[in-house]
């Protein structure tokens, strides 16, 4: 095979977290080094750099190959956007090292040094420059830029007049015509709307079909990843847990996230012990979740509240026993709260559950995306758009028609 | 061929591995230096009623102020020039200065959204700030010429120097912008430090009176390479007074390049850090 147009090794990025607000003054500069001059001095043993020690990255190796896109995967924290960070050359890894051979543009946000006050016009060659555009690249793509990114009639309107929509898409504009051979790409689909989503993937798997263009792509949109990515690697806090084509990643991704049941040990002050999704009752389409906790005081009555999220992290439904009052709500040290939704009204798909517990008049406890689940739903639609443009719940409905001819 | 190309621009990131290409670099990515100071320029004087005025209301006030402190209150010796001149070829390059300085200082701070997600040779950002200066500074040079034409002043054949002396002002601000503004991103103690510095270094420039008023003191007074400037500036501009003094001279210039080389020595040591303390 030929060498790799990036190959990874042993990559790891440490970072001090500080407890205090901020050590980055001058004054807490100095008493340090003044600390350590006298521990010098007086011979005492050197301590460990104040702040606890965290490798956002660690031990990262892997190969891309020219016109390879790569999907890069993983929870918030896993170590996505450091990775990117370094391959993009804007930190430096701590251990470890990566070659690179091609020239590289990555695409961290949308919109890098955009400035409210100059007109779009302006932005364009302002943003390409910083994307590493040359000016007579930019001039010679304009007409292209300006297009694609339908703003023609505002060129020469200051960008702050923009509305959302339009700021994006002039951004995502100028970077869907970067030429470099290797591109990396963060998180950027997550802002504008699904029909120039589509567009700018449609824009983006073009290219590297016709160009043999290499990509890394972070994302949380897996539809997109499994559309426009033949490999994905999974990145779990800071360490690769796995590599390989990107359906495979994906189901991965998902695997220790199926987890219907969690316990947590009792405090001395209200908590939830355990959540617990019943498998038979999901089978058969519908989510039923239970809340246990304990006290140490009766509580008079317990409020459990739950909410869904899909498996990026958007909330879609919630209900607490305020909104919807069980028929009997008792006092006591211990109970379990039972929510159920029948005939759950979602799309296959993969989802996490948070649940929270208080009472009357105050929040006890709240265990965030605690358990997840995977949906698979008795509704089958053979030619269902993908779930970016339509969501993820699947509400029941009825179509009528009555010709007006 | 393609491989060939492709060994000469494999890159190797790692640990402590100062870029070997950083000069190379920084000349590739020129036009982006361009595009920042242009964006400076075209940003500044936005949703201002008064615009590009007030590069020259600025100066105008401060000189008026000065010819009356010095020049009256204190009488000061003006030597041939009218006293506004005087003073007015000392602020010339002082406001160069304290423009490039400042916006220099301040430059990486500013530029956060960009040292966070986008590689370049970090280098552009101060170098790129410096250009708003050297347009209030062509301002500025309209209002000198208006005043020779009203006191019937024409500058001899000196003023062709004037160019070295322009640079000498920029070194000096150049090498201390560099060192405030990678100092600013590790502790933004020094943002408070910039204008007291520019308060205390006005007055001990002689912005406001000719350095002949201290005749005994010249060559420790040129350590600060300001007063190598603005005595250039006077030479140049005021029929070789006062008369310049090749020690004292090469002092100024000596201190502005050391200040300039630990400056870079500096900013380059530190800027590998900048995205991760930014």
């Amino acid at each position: 095979m030929s060498t790799p147009v990036i190959s990874v090794r042993g990559l790891g990025k440490r970072y001090y977290l500080s407890h205090q607000q901020r050590s980055d003054t001058l004054r807490d500069s100095l008493t340090h080094r003044a600390r350590g001059l006298w521990r010098r001095v007086t011979g005492s043993a050197a301590t460990a750099p104040e702040g606890e020690e965290f490798w956002a990255l660690r031990d990262v190796s892997f190969d891309v190959h020219q016109g390879d896109v790569i999907g890069i995967i993983g929870r918030n924290g896993a170590g996505k956007s450091t990775l990117l960070k370094i391959l993009s050359r804007i930190t430096e890894p701590t251990t470890g090292r990566a070659t690179i051979r091609g020239r590289v543009a990555s695409l961290l946000e949308v919109g890098t040094g955009f400035h409210p006050e100059l007109s779009g016009r302006e932005n364009i060659f302002l943003n390409g420059a910083i994307l590493g555009m040359s000016r007579a690249e930019i001039t010679r793509k304009f007409d292209e830029i300006v297009a694609f990114a339908e703003v023609e009639r505002f060129l020469d309107t200051q960008v702050k007049h923009y509305s959302s929509g339009m700021y994006v898409r002039l951004a995502f504009s100028v970077a869907a015509h970067l030429e470099p051979e290797i591109l990396i790409v963060d998180e950027v689909l997550a802002v504008g709307d699904a029909q120039f989503q589509k567009k700018c993937l449609g824009k983006m798997s073009e290219v590297t079909r016709e160009s043999g263009r290499t990509i890394l792509f972070v994302s949380h949109n897996l539809e997109a990843l499994r559309a426009i990515c033949q490999t994905g690697v999974l990145l779990e806090s800071g360490r690769i847990k796995a590599t390989g084509p990107i359906q495979d990643v994906i189901t991965q991704y998902h695997s220790p996230l199926s987890e219907l049941t969690i316990d947590y040990p009792a405090a001395d002050k209200p908590a939830i012990t355990r959540i617990a999704i019943d498998p038979v009752r999901l089978a058969a389409g519908d989510l039923v979740i239970h809340v246990s906790y304990q006290s140490p005081e009766p509580l008079r009555p317990a409020i459990a509240g739950i909410v869904v999220s899909s498996f990026d992290g958007r909330p879609l439904f919630g209900a607490n026993m305020r909104t919807h009052p069980p028929a009997e709500a008792l006092p006591g040290r211990a109970g379990v709260c039972t929510l159920e939704f029948p005939q759950l009204a979602v799309h296959s798909g993969n989802f996490t559950v948070s649940a929270w517990l208080g009472d009357k008049g105050q929040d006890y406890d709240a265990k965030l995306e605690a358990v997840s689940f995977t949906f698979v739903s008795p509704r089958h639609y053979p030619n269902r758009p993908p779930l970016h443009v339509i969501g993820p719940v699947d509400l029941p409905c009825r179509w009528t028609m009555r010709p007006t001819n | 061929m393609s491989t060939a190309k492709n060994e000469n621009s494999e890159l190797i990131l790692e640990a402590g591995r100062a870029s070997r290409h950083y000069w190379a670099d920084l000349w590739r990515f020129r036009e982006l230096l361009g595009f920042l100071a242009w964006r400076d320029i075209k940003v500044r004087y936005k949703q201002t009623t008064l615009g590009v005025l007030w590069a020259l209301i600025q100066p105008a006030v401060t000189l008026a102020v000065f010819t009356f402190i010095f020049g009256k209150l204190a009488g000061m010796p003006a030597g041939h020039a009218p006293y506004p001149l005087l003073v007015l070829c000392g602020l010339l390059p002082w406001q160069l200065f304290a423009a490039a300085f400042s916006n220099a200082s301040g430059s990486l701070v500013a530029n956060t959204h960009l040292i966070s997600k986008v590689y370049f040779p970090r280098l552009i950002v101060p170098l790129s700030s410096v250009a708003v200066a050297l347009i209030d500074f062509a301002v500025v040079l309209v209002l000198l010429a208006l005043m020779c034409l009203w006191w019937q002043f024409a500058p001899d054949w000196r003023i062709v120097f004037l160019p070295l002396f322009v640079v000498l002002t920029l070194v000096t601000a150049i090498g201390t912008g560099l060192w405030l503004t990678a100092l600013t991103v590790k502790y933004r103690d020094f943002r408070f430090v910039v204008p007291f510095l520019l308060q205390v270094g006005l007055f001990l420039s002689p912005v406001g009176f000719s350095s002949t008023n201290l005749p005994n003191w010249r060559f420790i007074y040129s350590l600060n390479p300001m007063v190598g400037a603005i005595d250039g500036f006077r030479w140049c501009l005021l029929h070789g007074e006062p008369a310049l003094d090749p020690v004292n001279l090469a002092t100024s210039a000596g201190m502005a390049l050391l200040l300039l080389a630990t400056g870079l020595w500096y900013f380059r040591r530190t800027e590998r850090t900048f995205a991760d303390i930014i």
